[in-house]
């Protein structure tokens, strides 16, 4: 296990220090209950900008994308090129005006005013049960993190940070979750960009690092630029290591898991909904995009050179101990050398929890532990002092996700079910009461749904499946609702059960291959088989999409529709476009849009 | 007036750039703190201590404007 120096735990402790004080700062400023849910919508438009990358800047991002880095390569980028710039582009040009514009206060909010009740009741309880769970998940991946490499306590890891993030979220809502969120953005950026400086030197830069990969890519049956290269081998999923063919990806991550994320999850959309106008607010997702097409760098890199760089002789971490993880069945302390994992890098294997051993796959080789692939570059890399920046870079993204959680967690609560289902018409005073108790309600879930993953891995994959099937047909009812204004209460509602239950049916008759059947799918039947698990998430996706797009369309069709005069303000073609009050060209949503898309093509073009 | 953001964030880039700084000035010739063989915490506290200074002078800046 690495040591942490003096000045390690300095580093860390003035970033507690100063994310508390920004709460305590804020708390004057809420007054109401629109002051902690929404910042009193009086937020600029950069801020909000950084925010709404940042809650989505959780571990997922940070350690899972290093993870895909260093198993799939530079095509791990199409989760940023096509499954995030065009969607934010969208939402910022197409969808804020109805979001904003509407004055709705949250997402199922808009589906009350644009639909009905059903619809909105259907929308909250689900999203507001993924968001404890989806916090409750981050938390435990921390505090295993955290336990693994540097010997920390699980139970002292998870309710320290869940502690402070409570703290700053209680004393000044989303302000204060927003603000924190600008601070952890800058944090991630600078904790990590010396990862990726240190990591392209020591392997000899692109063109070293190609040609390492390269000899990776022909030891796994490749061609030699199958880690490079992000298009030129997705004609066929037998090609590169994502196991996808272009249209699946296209379709499945560029349009419906994308669009169904950026466009729909509350989660991000409240961030825009604080902006202190039309415009700022349609500009917030435009902002958010142009970091997040150069994130590909600071979070993938490190996975890619984590697993062909050599350890620096004076690395700090050069026999890195990992500990067992929390609920093991035999407690096993395993020695996961550098050198034991020499043709992988500083990646090291992943162990058998009951005989500690390397586990092995099919083909006899050895079973990489991509989850460490980025913590253990940074252990290897940094010396005391930039090693604490980094573990607060990543502390820092553990809790920016949690509070993005958090605070849609507690304002879908609070006005989306409490208020309309609980106790209607009671004085602001009391909501606002009632979403501080929702803020550590939704801290408590997390954590003992940290402890159920702790316990139970098999529980939160099911979960997690369960949140796919219900978000993957959202796209649809929210594209029908905006631009059709035909589009019917009971249509949308028919058509998101419909949808959620075809990707239950379509995940239950597939498998990918050489998984067994169970939480990965088959469990009706093994119909077809997919390449790769990444490849049956995503034509499960497009098979959800297209069913609630259908079954959307032709309820609507039978049902009566409401009156137009009911509709301006939330149909496209009802409403008035918006204006934009603007001193430069480049601050209209438009032209900002237009960069940002050219920018992401040349992208895609360089590393063709 | 709310808090201007780019204040706390600023302070606190210049508090931590000044520490490594200082930290990677008196460890420079001490094994170890080094490892790749660039002088990171002096290099990258100067970094960031840099940052910091700008973003508390905007927000300063801001402030006396009353924008």
């Amino acid at each position: 296990m690495t040591h942490v120096a003096g000045i390690d735990y300095a580093v860390m402790g003035l970033y507690s220090a100063f994310v508390l004080g920004i709460g305590v700062l804020l708390r004057r400023s809420v007054r109401t209950s629109e002051d902690f849910f929404l910042s009193g919508r009086a937020i600029p438009a950069w801020v909000t900008g950084l925010a709404f990358l940042s809650a989505n800047l959780g571990a997922q991002e940070v350690i899972g994308m290093g993870a895909s880095g260093a198993k799939y390569g530079i095509a791990t980028s199409h989760f940023y090129w096509i499954g995030a710039i065009p969607a934010m582009v969208f939402i910022g040009l197409f969808m804020m005006p109805f979001y904003y514009g509407s004055r709705a206060r949250s997402v199922p909010e808009y589906l009350k005013l644009r639909f009905d009740e059903k619809t909105r009741a259907l929308n909250a309880v689900s999203f507001a049960t993924m968001t404890v769970f989806s916090s409750g998940i981050s938390l435990y991946a921390m505090g295993k993190l955290l336990h693994l490499l540097l010997g920390w306590s699980f139970d002292a890891s998870i309710l320290v940070a869940a502690g402070v993030v409570l703290a700053y979220i209680f004393l000044g809502g989303l302000t204060s979750a927003i603000y924190n969120e600008v601070l952890q953005f800058f944090l991630i950026v600078f904790g990590f960009a010396p990862l990726v400086f240190l990591g392209l030197r020591a392997v000899g830069g692109w063109p070293g690092l190609s040609a390492r990969l390269a000899t990776v890519a022909a030891a796994n049956g490749y061609a030699p630029g199958a880690y490079t290269r992000s298009w030129a081998f997705m004609g066929h999923a037998a090609h590169n290591p994502v196991g996808v063919e272009w249209f699946g990806l296209v379709m499945g991550l560029g349009f419906v898991l994308s669009f169904g994320y950026w466009c729909t999850d509350f989660l991000v959309v409240q961030r825009a909904m604080a902006a202190n106008s039309m415009t700022a607010a349609r500009r917030t997702p435009l902002i958010a995009a142009l970091p997040k097409m150069l994130f590909p760098f600071l979070v993938i890199f490190p996975g890619m050179i984590a697993l062909v760089v050599t350890p620096p002789a004076a690395s700090r971490a050069p026999s890195a101990q990992v500990a067992p993880a929390p609920g093991a069945a035999v407690t096993v302390t395993a020695t996961a050398t550098a050198a034991a994992a020499a043709p992988a890098g500083v990646v090291p294997p992943k162990l058998d929890p009951r005989t500690g051993a390397p586990l092995r796959d099919a083909r006899g080789r050895v079973v990489l532990d991509y989850d460490l692939a980025t913590p253990m570059l940074l252990l290897n890399f940094f010396p005391a002092g930039l090693l604490g920046l980094g573990l607060t870079a990543l502390l820092a993204s553990f809790m920016s996700g949690m509070a993005g959680n958090v605070t849609a967690f507690n304002t879908v609560w609070t006005y989306d079910l409490y208020q309309s289902y609980v106790r209607p018409g009671a004085p602001d005073a009391h909501y606002l009461a009632m979403g501080r108790i929702a803020t550590v309600a939704g801290i408590a879930i997390s954590i003992a749904a940290a402890y159920v993953a702790a316990s139970f891995n098999n529980i939160m994959d099911f979960l997690q499946l369960v949140f796919a099937f219900v978000n993957a047909p959202l796209f649809a009812t929210f594209a029908l609702g905006m631009f059709w204004k035909r589009a019917t209460g009971h249509g949308a509602f028919a058509g998101l059960v419909a949808g959620t239950l075809a990707a239950a049916v379509h995940h239950g008759l597939s498998l990918p291959a050489g998984a067994s059947v169970g939480v990965k799918g088959g469990y009706l039947g093994v119909l077809a088989t997919f390449p790769s698990e990444l490849a049956q998430t995503f034509w499960t996706a497009i098979v959800a999409w297209v069913t609630c797009f259908l079954v959307t369309i032709l309820v609507s069709l039978a049902t009566r529709p409401r009156p137009e005069a009911e509709l301006g303000g939330l149909v496209y073609g009802l409403t008035e476009k918006p204006r934009d009050a603007v001193a430069h060209w480049y601050e209209r949503p438009v032209a900002l849009a237009a960069v940002v898309l050219g920018l992401t093509v040349l992208l895609n073009v360089v590393f063709f | 007036m709310k808090l201007d953001v780019r204040m706390p964030i600023g302070l606190f880039f210049v508090l931590v750039g000044a520490l490594l700084t200082v930290y990677g000035a008196v460890t420079l010739h001490e094994p170890g703190a080094s490892p790749t063989g660039v002088p990171i915490d002096l290099v990258w506290g100067a970094v960031l201590l840099a940052f910091g200074i700008v973003m508390v002078t905007l927000a300063r800046r801001a402030r006396r404007l009353g924008v």
